[in-house]
């Protein structure tokens, strides 16, 4: 059985740099205003209070990436005609994410049901994904953006995580997930967490209770098809949308991309780069024509992925991690929260 | 077994190259000895072709897998690695992921007679179903073909339409928009060609690709002919990159164009929203 931990406030440091010489190591770090993730520096403060301006879904899924490098090589015996030689590029360098929040942990469940499917494995990204830990930082005090309880997760949720870390007086209270996780707590650093443990319990159980009700979602895969061609809704809902995608980047389940090659001389790469389904030419076809043409469609797109499609695939599960980043951050206060609500109440008060 | 990458293809030479229209050419590969001889497909499957260094674009396998010396495929000129394919020559190698996609029903097409209906490079996923038709030829009803395209230089496969035309197991029809000089066939739309063949529904399925708006006048007429929805297939493009259902962009609501499709009956494509 793996015990629950305790780490002094002032001790995180010389933890953190102890686990940074095993894992490539990602850490909360104040940049400008924001928080971002970055490679653990010990000359650098973790500010650990607050959820990151981005997530650190970069950690496995990286921004960019090669799916493959290629070559060209000439022929000696026949030197006007050149082969191609391909290579796989799997990346399994141990990896460790600390100070993500249980949104950030629970958004590579969206990518797995996708990426780990029974027909297809994407091995770039499994690879990433087996050798990267997460040592999560449960919410104290949800923000006014947060509805993660909307889609079925919470503060203290340790789905995807191997550490569930907790502020207390004093310090943080670390329970073990998973096997990899009581190895990261195996620090001569570490206490036994003793009675701490129930304090961290309180603080789960508080953080909860912030965030008031959920409401029932149970009905709003079949509503937002039945709005399906109800373009005055879209229509409405997307008319202050500026089609900025800032909220495809900064969330943690958005998992759409892009591939191009990019070659220098005689050898390239096939990149796989973030793509961003309220761009205008995200689907645009070769022939000219876009199934997709205004930023109506596309916000309904991005709705309907997240609350109808993706749930009505896999078992109920929604798209969505509830971070709420992509309202904290939308430049025009679009709110999904609101889309959603309204899609669902649009249809009950049509059969009233 | 190790799972295979969906995203590494096959290192194809391309062996021959058909000029087909002003804008469109055939290319003939052959993938890696071994690869070649365990390769295996179903008609109407696509394959993701691309050009190192410049990307990928998604085309149909248009030769059957009832001949399996090469694998072939048609590519209109229309951007990047289109134009990049078109400047390329017999022994340069490209990239190919496939197969890709689902297929038409041809096993359970057995029996029955089949109308084709083709629009320009629409002939390519067509004529894949077709030969592997005539291939099986025993296996099959009455088939007949409409192909037409803008004029009779923009028609593809030139070379085998004197075998379509002069085959006792085939009905073969073809048409061009407007009239043309030394023309001897049809001329006029195809929806309206098609109602003027007047094919019986009776044991029969319509198997259609063009282009949108060809396609919907097609299926008008084919209603008007009596042919009910499960009665008519056709298969869809969409801007595809992953090939695998994942990378998000070719989705109609929770189907994915290049893994659920691209093959689907009208009455599958009335099930889905309304974002062709």
């Amino acid at each position: 059985m793996m015990e629950a931990k305790f780490i002094p406030g002032d001790k995180v440091p010389a933890w953190l740099a102890e686990l940074a010489k095993e894992r490539r190591t990602a850490v909360p770090r104040r940049e400008g205003g924001a928080v971002v993730f970055r490679p653990f520096d010990p000359d650098q403060p973790v500010p650990l209070g607050r959820q990151a301006t981005t997530p650190p879904k970069g950690s496995v899924f990286p921004q960019c990436e090669p799916l493959m490098v290629f070559r060209y090589e000439k022929d000696p015996a026949s030197p006007d005609t050149s082969q191609v030689r391909v290579k796989e590029t799997i990346d399994e360098t141990p990896r460790l994410v600390v100070g993500g929040r249980p949104c950030d942990a629970r958004g590579f469940a969206t990518f797995d049901r996708v990426y780990d499917a029974e027909d297809v494995k994407d091995l770039n990204y499994l690879a990433r994904r087996e050798h990267t830990a997460f040592i999560t930082m449960a919410c104290p005090r949800p923000s006014s953006t947060c509805f993660c309880h909307w889609v079925g997760s919470g503060p203290a949720d340790t789905e995807c995580s191997d550490v569930l870390m907790t502020p207390v007086e004093g310090g943080y209270v670390l329970e073990p997930v998973t096997e990899t996780g009581g190895e990261l707590l195996q620090s001569s650093l570490l206490e036994d967490a003793g009675k701490r443990l129930d304090e961290a319990h309180a603080v789960h159980k508080r953080a909860a209770e912030g965030l008031g009700e959920a409401p029932d979602l149970s009905e709003t895969p079949g509503k937002l098809l039945e709005l399906f061609d109800d373009m005055g809704f879209w229509e409405e809902v997307s008319a202050k949308c500026i089609s900025c995608g800032a909220c495809t980047y900064l969330c943690p389940t958005c998992y759409c991309f892009n591939i191009t090659d990019e070659a220098c001389g005689a050898e390239g790469a096939r990149l796989r780069t973030w793509d961003n389904c309220m761009s205008y030419q995200f689907t645009m076809e070769a022939s000219g024509h876009n199934p997709r043409p205004t930023k109506a469609h596309r916000l309904k797109n991005r709705v309907g992925h997240k609350f109808s499609y993706y749930p009505t695939i896999h078992g109920g599960a929604i798209a969505c991690c509830g971070c709420g980043r992509c309202i904290k951050h939308c430049p025009v206060s679009v709110d999904i929260r609101e889309i959603v609500l309204k899609a669902t109440a649009a249809e009950s008060a049509e059969q009233e | 077994m190790q799972p295979l990458n969906p995203y590494l293809p096959d290192v194809a030479t391309i062996t021959e190259i058909i000029d087909e229209t002003p804008a469109i050419k055939t290319f003939r590969v052959v993938l890696g000895e071994k690869r070649m001889k365990e390769f295996s497909f179903k008609p109407g499957q696509v394959g993701q072709l691309s050009v190192f260094g410049t990307g990928e674009s998604t085309f149909v396998i248009n030769s059957p897998p009832s001949r399996m010396d090469y694998l072939q495929f048609s590519v209109m000129r229309a951007g990047e690695v289109t134009s990049k394919l078109h400047s390329m020559s017999p022994g340069d190698q490209i990239g190919v992921r496939a197969p890709l996609g689902n297929w038409f029903p041809y096993e359970d097409l057995k029996g029955k007679n089949i109308v084709f209906v083709g629009g320009g490079i629409g002939m390519a996923p067509l004529r894949t179903l077709l030969l592997y038709m005539l291939d099986n030829r025993g296996d099959y009803g009455d088939i007949s073909l409409l192909y037409g395209a803008r004029t009779p230089q923009d028609m593809a496969f030139q070379y085998e339409l004197p075998d379509w035309l002069g085959r006792d197991d085939l009905k073969t029809q073809l048409t061009v928009d407007v009239e043309s000089e030394g023309w001897e066939h049809s001329v006029g739309l195809i929806p309206n060609v098609l109602l003027e063949m007047e094919p019986s529904p009776e044991n029969t399925v319509a198997v259609t690709c063009g282009p949108p708006i060809m396609i919907k006048f097609t299926i008008q007429a084919l209603h008007k002919l009596g042919f009910q929805d499960n009665q008519i297939i056709t298969t869809l493009e969409k801007r595809m990159k992953c090939g695998v259902g994942i990378c998000g962009r070719c989705n109609i609501g929770t189907k994915y164009v290049c893994k659920d499709g691209p093959v689907f009956t009208y009455e599958e494509l009335k099930q889905l929203p309304n974002e062709l």
